[in-house]
This record gives C-alpha cells, structure tokens and sequence, in this order.
C-alpha cells in the first residue's frame, strides 16, 4: 500500500495538486531541441532544473543528454540573467561548438522578467555568435501549461525562426512531429518514404536519442533535423502537423512567416488515427496508398477481430498527454474496450473539446478530466469507485497499480523503470500491433495468473 | 533596539523626513542605523553628504560572497551608520528581490550585532510595496514599527490606507505594529485635520504634522539634512520634535485600513467638499 492515504472519497480541491500528471515545461523545450541536429539545449535559470530536466530524460532514455544552464546565483536573480546567458553563449560556441543553441527560460528567469528575444539578439549584436551559427529561444514558464506546452513552444520557435520562404516552392512536405518517441518518429519518415512522399521531419529525436552504441562517445549524434532542411521548410507546399497541443503551434508559426497552409492531425496512434495520417498524406501529396502499407493496416485489423473476444468490454483507466490520450483513447474504443477514467494534468479547452466530443458520441459514461486538479490522486480515488481491468499510463503509474492489484501497461512520459518505447513505435499500423499485443499480454497474463486451475487454458 | 520603517507614496518625502528625524535622533545622542531599501539609492544622501559609492548589491556582484560590512557600511552625520541596498538598473531583474538578499546579507554580516550598540534601526522603502521583496522590512520580525508619511492628498492617503492593509497581512505573523502617520504637508486645506480624522480611523495617531518649508529643499540641494545645514532654524525645531516624538512613542497598534468608500467620504467631507 504505496499510496495508503489515497481515499475512496472524492472531493472538490481548489489549490491542491497531489501527484499530478504532467511536469515542467522545460523538459519538453529539452527534448525538442535535441531533434535538431547538432543542437545545445540552454536552460536559462537555475542550475536545478536544468540538472532534473537532464536526469528526466537520461532516465527516459538510457542515454546521455547533454544541456547547458545560465547557472543563476542570487545575484543573476536581482540584476537579471542577461550577463549569464551572454557569458554562457560566448562560452558555448568556443568549448563544445554546436551549431545551435537552443535557450529556453524556466520559472525563475520569466518572474524577474528576462526578454530572451532581447538577449539572443544582443548575442549577435554583439558578435558573440560566429557566423554559420545559431541561437533559437522559447519561453517555457513551468506555472503555465505543462511539459507539453513546453514543446510546443520551442517546436513554435524552430518553426518561426529558421524556415524561410525564398519564393521557389520545393516538392516536399513539413511534418511537425508532436511529443512523440525517436521510434515513433522513424516510423513516421519510414511511412512517408513507403507512400513516396519527400519530407521534412521536424524536431526528429530519431538517431539522437536512441542512437547505436558505435564504441565512440559524440557530443552530437547524426540524427536531428538539419539547419539545411529547416531552412527549406519554408518553401514546402503544405505541413502536416501531428499533434493539435504539441505540434500545431508551429504549423502557425510557419504558416504566418512563410504562407505554408497547414492541417493539423492527431498523433497516428490506432487504427483510425493511422488512417487519418496515411489519408491526409496521400491526398496532399496526390500519391496511391502503396500495397504494402495496405497490408499493414490488414493485418492490424485480422489481430483486432481474432483477439476481440479478450479484449471487448475491459475497463481501461488511462492518464497522459492529451495528443497521445485522444488517439489511445480512440483506439481502446476501436478495440471496444471502455476507457472508463481519463486523466491528464495539461491544461487547456481544445483537448477537453476535442476529448469530450469523441466520448460524447462512443462513450458518454466516462470519467474524464484535465488540467490542475486532473491528478493522479484522482485517478486513483475513481479507480477505487469504479475499478478497472487495466492501467495505461507512464511510470508513477505503478505506484497504483500496485496498490490496487490491476496490470499495468506503461505508456507516455516518461517511463524510467522499462526500455523499449526509444525503439518499438507505437504510433502506425506497426505500432497499433505493438499496443494491442501490449494489451492483451497483460489481460492474458493476469488471466492466467488468477485462473483456477480447471479454467487455467492452453489455447487463448 | 528599536527597528523603525518608513513607508509611504513615490514622492511625499520619505528619505528626506528619515534622514532630518534621524539628524534629531542623533542629535540626542542616540546611535543609528540608516538601511535605504530603494534601486535608486538615495536614502542616505544627505545624511552622508552624497550619494553612498557602493550599494550591498553592487558589492556583491563585485566581489560576490566575500562582502565585508566595511565595504557597504558608511558613516554619516554624528556617526549614523548608514547602507544602501541598491538594485538593478531599471526595466531588468528583480528589484524586490534584491531587497531582500540584501537585508539578509546584512543579517548574515552582522550589521545588527550588539556589538554596534544601536539604539536604532531604519528602514527607507520605496514608494508602494509592489510586491514581497518590498515587504521584506516588515516580514519575519525585522522592523516592529512603521511610520507611513502622508500628506493630504488623496493619493498619499490611499497610498497609506494601502500599506496598513500590507501592515495588516504581516502583524499577526511578524509582530509588526503601527506607529502613527507622519504628515508631511503640501499645503492641501484641512490637511491636519483630515489626516488626524484618518489616523483615528485606521485606529492610530498622526505623530506629528511637518509644515511645509522650502528651506528643507535648500538644504537638500546642499546635501545636508536640516538640522545640519542650519540647527538654528525653525524648521530643524520640527523635525527635533518628530525625533522626540517617535522617541517617547508608545503607541502601537494593528491597524484597521479603511474600505475605498470610507476613505472618499473622508476625502468629501473635510477636502474637496469644502
């Protein structure tokens, strides 16, 4: 009983999160600018967060993250950090010489009032970025929003502030990645490829993150999208943005500074999300769905129909980020199973719409809530109303699991206790197998483990 | 040691007041300490006969942690030992936090140790107490007694309705209490009156109405207080007996800051009405 002072009662709380689910901002800023090749991720405020927002992610990963920090003192926090982050980008470019710098602010910088768009430009102004080089920024205040906000606002600040628009249209397509995983990401280019379409992935962790062990340490491992690309994407003919929270922002970005007209699409997660993504793509790009992607989806949908019997009606309680739940959840009730209580700690009325439209039509019973007090404590209170038969969520979701002796299956961000999600997508008709052979490993497991020994089957 | 603040509206005459009632107080042999809480450093001015060199802030972001009392303590007029925060230039940082490394750092040197045998501590703060960091001198204990200068117009006096609100917020935990309202006249009509109607309402004592005098601003051009520019005039007497006065005080209390319509009426009935 990890969790023992979690009761049954729920009541209304106004200023109290407890275990809540989702975390700083910074971390998304970290983890997009990792997806630009030979990118230094800058935290400009304390050197606390930037050493959690670091560890987070190893931890995520199993790899090694390397981000630099202003190193605030108490003097940096009365005078401002612009001496610090002046200091930091001078010394950034002559020791460990990326090509961009990437600074995002955290709490503490935004409350005194830094203006990083004032700072990066003094920095050039002042000669301290060498030519060839670049400082990109974003604003990432943990007090607003969440990590995902945090992503999106320096996907937004890749957007805005490296495509340009040379008048000379390219035969390719932007696509802005939402929060999804190296793995995911690669599969996203391996379906383009399939389809024939040429694209500019953006950020694109693939390669960076879940780079191969090649006996040799490198400070800037060969994934990542190239200045050369991002550049370019600004004379693409279209951007699909994958992700309404965590992408869409700088689809407008980029529409607003280089006129490219953008869609905005959900993360491919399941089946339908897939085809929506494999749809839109074919259509913009006026190609033929291959045949072999074809039979992909045919053989997500023959697991889907032979396994139906152990899947239908299983209740699901799931908590998240809302670009991977609204899919998750689509899926679960493709699968027909009942997502019975959803839960994510980012804020915002465009996912609790968009959320509560799709339940609204399959689903009106569920319990589903966003934003401050859309905490895992309160998952856990419906889970001890209404339980469930499986838990889908990141790693503290374990603690419940446990507690409440439901199987678990770990998804989202982060997940600091298992590998596999740098390397397996879960995103594509591939990644739509991967999670139903998820699912039904943990319903088997737990099946077998509590059959009676009469009941206790060979074949399932 | 009793540990006196100054609050009040930008511009009504805070340090000016602080530093000729200091001038009083050790006239009378009483030992001082001057803290200007203030970015524009300027609380001491007169006191020292110029602008303090070097404020806490800019030692420590000189010479970092290794600040020595020496470096930021100056002596001013009969030996009044006299300090300026400082702060950021203005439009970056964080003022208000400067306030309060800076009060700290203070602590931590020492500043207050028996050793200085103060009779007396001062606290000189900017205009409004836009947020915590300003709030430093009246939280935990620091200051016990507030003095808020006021005059007769309507601003200044919502200005010091305000901060009793701040005095309010901190006197249950920090033990802060109110002193009394110093008016430091602009020559509004019934101003004394008015002002010593708002004292009884708020629950405490208008200690003593200064008149207006041009010589104050003399002076101030001279970089001296009053009393130490010329000790014969009448207007040194005054600011003698808001030294006396704030010295023989015994009144202390929790103030009750007026609501916005009880301050109009006030305003209506001895001001603007008549």
């Amino acid at each position: 009983m990890l969790l023992r002072h979690t009761s049954k009662e729920v009541k209304e709380r106004e200023g109290l999160t407890i275990n809540p689910a989702k975390t700083c901002q910074p971390i998304g800023a970290m983890y997009a600018a990792l997806g630009i090749h030979g990118c230094l991720p800058h935290s400009h405020g304390s050197q606390g967060c930037c050493s959690y927002h670091r560890s987070t992610l190893t931890r995520h990963y199993k790899e090694p993250v390397m981000a630099a920090t202003s190193s605030f003192t108490e003097g940096a926090s009365v005078f401002g950090g612009q001496a610090n982050l002046l200091a930091a980008i001078e010394t950034i470019f002559s020791v460990y010489e990326p090509d961009i710098i990437a600074v995002h602010s955290t709490c503490l910088s935004e409350t005194i009032g830094d203006d990083l768009q004032q700072i990066t430009r003094k920095a050039k102004d002042d000669g301290k970025v060498p030519e060839g080089k670049h400082v990109i920024f974003a604003s990432t205040p943990s007090f607003i929003g969440s990590h995902v906000t945090g992503y999106a606002n320096m996907v937004a600040g890749i957007a805005a502030q490296f495509p340009v628009s040379t008048g000379l249209k390219k035969n390719q397509y932007n696509i802005i990645a939402g929060w999804m995983e190296p793995s995911d990401m690669r599969e996203v280019k391996r379906l383009s490829k399939e389809l024939g379409v040429k694209i500019v992935l953006f950020p694109d962790t693939s390669d960076v993150l879940d780079a191969p062990q090649t006996g040799k340490h490198v400070f800037y491992p060969k994934g990542g999208t190239t200045i050369a690309e991002l550049q370019s994407a600004g004379d693409s003919l279209a951007s699909l943005a994958l992700g309404p929270i965590s992408a869409e922002p700088a689809a407008i970005a980029l529409e607003k500074g280089c006129k490219v007209p953008f869609e905005t699409l959900d993360i491919p997660i399941g089946l339908s999300a897939t085809d929506r993504f494999i749809m839109a793509l074919s259509k913009v790009a006026s190609v033929q769905v291959p045949d072999e992607i074809t039979a992909e989806r045919g053989r997500l949908v023959d697991v889907m129909a032979d396994m139906e019997q152990y899947l239908y009606g299983k209740r699901v309680a799931l908590f998240g980020d809302p670009d991977q739940l609204f899919p998750l959840t689509e899926f679960l009730l493709d699968l027909n199973m009942k997502p019975v209580h959803i839960v994510s700690g980012t804020p915002g009325q465009r996912f609790e719409k968009q959320m509560r439209q799709l339940l609204d039509e399959r689903s009106p019973e569920t319990n589903f809530r966003n934003g401050l007090q859309a905490d895992m404590f309160l998952l856990h209170q419906w889970m001890k109303n209404e339980p469930v038969d499986l838990l889908i969520g990141n790693t503290y979701g374990k603690y419940m699991a446990r507690d409440e002796d439901v199987p678990f299956i770990r998804f989202g961000f982060p997940i600091l206790d298992r590998i596999g999600h740098s390397y397996f997508p879960s995103v594509g008709y591939g990644g739509g197998l991967r999670l139903v052979e998820k699912i039904l490993n943990a319903l088997m497991d737990r099946q077998d483990r509590d059959a009676l020994e009469e009941k206790f089957e060979l074949v399932m | 040691m009793r540990k006196v603040a100054i609050y009040g509206k930008g511009g009504i005459g805070k340090s000016t007041t602080t530093q000729n009632t200091v001038a009083g107080l050790a006239e009378m042999g009483k030992k001082i300490m001057v803290i200007g809480c203030d970015p524009k450093a300027d609380s001491t001015r007169l006191l020292l006969g110029g602008l303090q060199q070097k404020t806490v802030l800019d030692t420590l972001r000189e010479e970092g942690e290794e600040v020595e009392l020496e470096d930021i303590i100056k002596a001013g007029y009969r030996n009044t030992r006299c300090t300026e925060s400082g702060g950021p230039e203005p439009g970056v940082g964080c003022a208000g936090r400067g306030i309060i490394t800076s009060v700290n750092l203070l602590e931590q040197l020492g500043a207050f140790d028996d050793e200085w045998d103060l009779d007396y501590v001062f606290y000189d703060v900017l205009g409004d107490v836009v947020c915590g960091g300003f709030a430093m001198p009246i939280r935990d204990g620091k200051a016990e007694e507030i003095y808020i200068v006021c005059s007769g117009e309507m601003m200044a006096m919502y200005a010091a309705n305000n901060i009793c609100k701040g005095i309010l917020k901190y006197a249950d935990t920090g033990g802060v209490r109110l002193g009394g309202l110093i008016c430091n006249s602009r020559n509004v009509d019934n101003e004394r009156q008015m002002i010593e109607e708002l004292a009884k309402k708020i629950g405490t004592q208008m200690i003593h109405f200064v008149p207006r005098n041009n010589f104050v601003q003399r002076a101030e051009i001279n970089r001296k207080t009053v009393i130490e520019y010329d000790p014969t005039h009448e207007q040194a007497d005054e600011y003698r007996a808001l030294a006396q006065k704030i010295n023989d005080n015994k009144m202390f209390v929790i103030p009750k800051p007026l609501e916005i319509e009880e301050l109009e009426a006030l305003l209506i009935e001895f001001g603007i009405a008549n």
